[in-house]
C-alpha cells in the first residue's frame, strides 16, 4: 500500500529526498565547500522536479521529423516547456557555482581556511 | 515608433551597455562614466515616458517580446504600480551611478572601475527587469541576474565582505530556488507562466493543495530576497560591508523590489480573497512582521556602526511595508505602495551620507559623526532630512506613507501591529536624535579630519559635485514626495490598487 504510493510517484520522492539532503548540507555543514555542494544538490533537485513534470510515458519528442507524414496528436508529445525552462536554470546554477568558487578562492587566500568557524575567528581579530 | 519598444529597451539597453562598458574600459577608462550615465539617463527617460503614457492613456502598456502572444510568449507589462516603481528605481540608480566613482577610494579597486560599472549596470538591469516583466519565470531569471551582480559587487567591499557575500549567496540561492519551486507548482496546476493568464486560471483551483504549496514557496522565496524577518540574517552583514557607493544602490532598491514582487504575487497573480478569506495569510504575515519590526528596531538601537544600524532599519522598514500589504485594504495598500518608493529615497539619502562620512573620516562608527556639521553642513542637513523622514516628521515623505499605513491598520483592526509600528517609530526617534545630537552638538578635537586637503572650485563640504548632487537630490526628493503626496496618491497610487481595494 505505502510502497505503491511511493513507487507510483517515485520521481517526486527522489526530488524531495534530494532537496532535503541539499538543505541539510547548506544548514549544518561548517565547511564552506560542503555548503556549496549542498547548495548545488538543492538546485539540481529542482531541475529534476521540473523535468519530471514535463515527461510522459510512451510519448515522443516534440519535433516533427517529416512534414509529409501524418503528425501525431499533441497528446503524444512530451511537454517541452519545462525542459526549456531548465536549460535557463542550469545556466543560472552554473553561474552560481562559478561565483561561489571564486568567493571561496578569495576567502581561502585571505584567511587561509574555508572552515566557517575559523573564518569568523579570523575576522574577529 | 521607437516609443512602443520602451518596455523592452529599459531592460535590454543597460544589459548591452554593461558588456560594452567593460570593453571600453580596457581602452579608455575616462569614457566609462559618461557612457554609464547616458544609459541610466535614458532609462530614466524611458520609465518617465512610460508612466506618463500610462497616466494619460489610462490603460497598461503591453509589450510582447518577439511578437509572441501572451500565454506562450514573454510579455512585459507596465501599469500604474510598476510604472511608479520603475521611475523610482531608474532615478535612484542614475544618481547612484554618479556617486559610484567618487565613493571608491581604494587604489587597488580604482583600477577595476570598468568591472564595477559592468556589475552595476547588470544590477540595474535585473532590478528594472523584475519590475517590468509580466512572466513569472522571466522574473526568476532577472532576479538571479540582480542577485549574482550583487554577490560579486558586495565581495569587493571592506574586510569580511567576501565571507558576507558567500553567506548572502547561500541564502539568496535558497530564496531563488524556493521561488522557482513555487512557479513549478503553479505551472503543474495551470500550465501557464504569464501573470495575467495565471490570475484568470487560478481562482477555480484555490482549493487545490498544489496551489497552496506553490503559494507558500513563492512567499518564502520572496521573503528571503526582500530580507523579511526571520530570514533577514544575510542583510546587515552584506550591505554594511559592501563598497559605500554600491550600498547606495543595493540597500534601497533590492529589498523594495522584493516588496513589489510580494504585492504582485499576493494581489495580482492571486486574487486578494485568497490571502484574506480562504487562507489566513495576511494574519500570519502581520504577526511575523510585528515581531520582525520589534526585533530589528531593538537591534538597530544596539549598533554603534551607522551603516549597520541603517541595515537593521531596512529590515524594520520592510516590516512596515508588510504591515500595509497584510492589512489588505484601501489605505493599507496605498501606504505600502507609497512606502516602497518613499523608502527608496529615504534609505538612499541616508546611505549616501553614511558613505560620504565613511570616505571622509575612514570610519562608519558613530564617533565619525562628531561635530560633523561644522565641516560638512550640507551632509549633516541631508542626514537630518533622512532621519526626520524615517521617524515620520512632516513634511517629509515618511510621515505620509506611515499615515496611510496607520489608517489601513486601524481599518483592518490590527492594533497589535499598530502598537508595534508606533513603538518602532519611537525607537527610530531615539536612535536618530542620538545621531543628530552627536552630529550637531558634540565637538571633535581639531585636526581629526582628513577633510580640507583638496580644493575644488565648487566646494561645499569639500565634496566634489559627483557626491554632492546625488546627496542633495535624494534629500530634496524626500521632501518633494512628501509635499506632492496628495497628487501622487490621487493620480497614480489609487489606480495601482487591485480592483478589490479601489472603493
Amino acid at each position: 500500500m505505502m510502497m505503491d504510493f511511493i513507487l507510483a510517484k517515485f520521481n517526486y520522492w527522489v526530488y524531495v529526498v534530494l532537496i532535503m539532503i541539499g538543505f541539510y548540507g547548506m544548514m549544518t555543514k561548517k565547511n564552506l565547500m560542503k555548503k556549496l555542494i549542498g547548495m548545488n544538490i538543492f538546485q539540481w533537485s529542482i531541475i529534476l522536479f521540473y523535468i519530471s513534470i514535463g515527461s510522459k510515458k510512451n510519448a515522443t519528442l516534440p519535433i516533427i521529423m517529416d512534414i509529409h507524414s501524418h503528425a501525431p496528436s499533441a497528446a503524444d508529445y512530451i511537454n517541452p516547456l519545462p525542459h526549456v525552462l531548465m536549460l535557463t536554470a542550469i545556466v543560472v546554477g552554473v553561474a552560481t557555482t562559478g561565483i561561489a568558487l571564486t568567493l571561496l578562492v578569495l576567502i581561502y587566500k585571505r584567511y587561509g581556511t574555508i572552515e566557517e568557524d575559523e573564518v569568523i575567528e579570523a575576522l574577529k581579530k | 515608433m521607437i516609443t512602443q519598444h520602451f518596455p523592452a529597451l529599459i531592460v535590454v539597453l543597460p544589459l548591452m551597455v554593461s558588456f560594452i562598458v567593460f570593453v571600453v574600459g580596457i581602452f579608455r577608462v575616462r569614457w566609462c562614466l559618461p557612457l554609464v550615465l547616458t544609459t541610466l539617463g535614458l532609462c530614466v527617460y524611458f520609465s518617465v515616458d512610460m508612466l506618463y503614457r500610462v497616466i494619460t492613456e489610462g490603460s497598461p502598456i503591453h509589450y510582447r517580446l518577439g511578437g509572441w502572444e501572451p500565454p506562450w510568449g514573454i510579455e512585459y507589462v507596465v501599469d500604474y504600480l510598476n510604472g511608479f516603481v520603475l521611475v523610482g528605481i531608474s532615478v535612484i540608480s542614475f544618481f547612484a551611478g554618479m556617486y559610484l566613482k567618487e565613493s571608491i577610494r581604494d587604489e587597488a579597486l580604482k583600477s577595476k572601475m570598468p568591472q564595477f560599472y559592468t556589475l552595476f549596470l547588470l544590477q540595474v538591469t535585473g532590478l528594472l527587469g523584475i519590475t517590468v516583466t509580466g512572466d513569472v519565470f522571466n522574473l526568476y531569471v532577472l532576479l538571479e541576474i540582480a542577485s549574482f551582480s550583487a554577490y560579486a559587487i558586495i565581495a569587493m567591499g571592506s574586510r569580511g565582505a567576501d565571507f558576507a557575500a558567500f553567506r548572502y549567496m547561500i541564502f539568496g540561492t535558497m530564496g531563488a530556488c524556493a521561488y522557482l519551486l513555487g512557479v513549478g507548482y503553479l505551472y503543474i496546476a495551470t500550465g501557464s507562466l504569464n501573470m495575467g493568464d495565471l490570475s484568470m486560471l487560478l481562482p477555480k483551483l484555490y482549493s487545490s493543495k498544489t496551489i497552496i504549496v506553490g503559494f507558500v514557496f513563492l512567499l518564502s522565496g520572496i521573503g528571503i530576497k526582500m530580507g523579511m524577518f526571520p530570514v533577514h540574517t544575510w542583510l546587515p552583514d552584506s550591505y554594511s560591508l559592501a563598497p559605500p557607493g554600491v550600498s547606495v544602490l543595493l540597500a534601497p532598491l533590492f529589498t523594495k523590489v522584493g516588496a513589489y514582487v510580494l504585492i504582485r504575487v499576493m494581489f495580482t497573480i492571486f486574487h486578494p480573497s485568497f490571502s484574506t478569506d480562504i487562507y489566513p495569510v495576511t494574519d500570519t504575515l502581520s504577526f511575523i512582521a510585528s515581531i520582525g519590526v520589534l526585533f530589528a528596531s531593538v537591534l538597530a538601537l544596539a549598533q554603534r556602526d551607522v551603516r549597520r544600524m541603517l541595515c537593521y532599519l531596512i529590515v524594520a522598514e520592510m516590516g512596515y511595508i508588510v504591515f500595509g500589504v497584510a492589512s489588505a485594504n484601501h489605505y493599507g495598500l496605498i501606504g505600502a505602495i507609497f512606502h516602497i518608493v518613499n523608502d527608496m529615497f529615504m534609505m538612499a539619502s541616508l546611505f549616501i551620507v553614511a558613505g560620504v562620512v565613511f570616505n571622509e573620516t575612514g570610519t562608519s562608527d558613530m564617533d565619525g559623526f562628531k561635530g560633523l556639521h561644522r565641516k560638512m553642513p550640507v551632509t549633516s542637513f541631508v542626514l537630518l532630512i533622512g532621519a526626520f523622514s524615517i521617524v515620520g516628521v512632516p513634511p517629509t515623505c515618511g510621515f505620509f506613507s506611515k499615515w496611510y499605513l496607520v489608517l489601513g491598520m486601524i481599518e483592518a483592526g490590527r492594533y497589535f501591529s499598530l502598537t508595534v509600528l508606533l513603538i518602532s517609530s519611537l525607537i527610530n526617534a531615539v536612535l536618530f536624535f542620538r545621531l543628530i545630537e552627536i552630529t550637531y552638538f558634540e565637538v571633535k578635537e581639531e585636526g581629526a579630519y582628513k577633510i580640507g586637503e583638496k580644493n575644488t572650485p565648487f566646494s561645499f563640504d569639500n565634496l566634489s559635485l559627483y557626491s554632492l548632487i546625488p546627496m542633495v537630490f535624494y534629500a530634496s526628493m524626500v521632501i518633494l514626495l512628501g509635499i506632492l503626496s496628495g497628487t501622487i496618491v490621487e493620480h497614480i497610487i489609487i489606480y495601482a490598487l487591485p480592483q478589490a481595494f479601489k472603493g
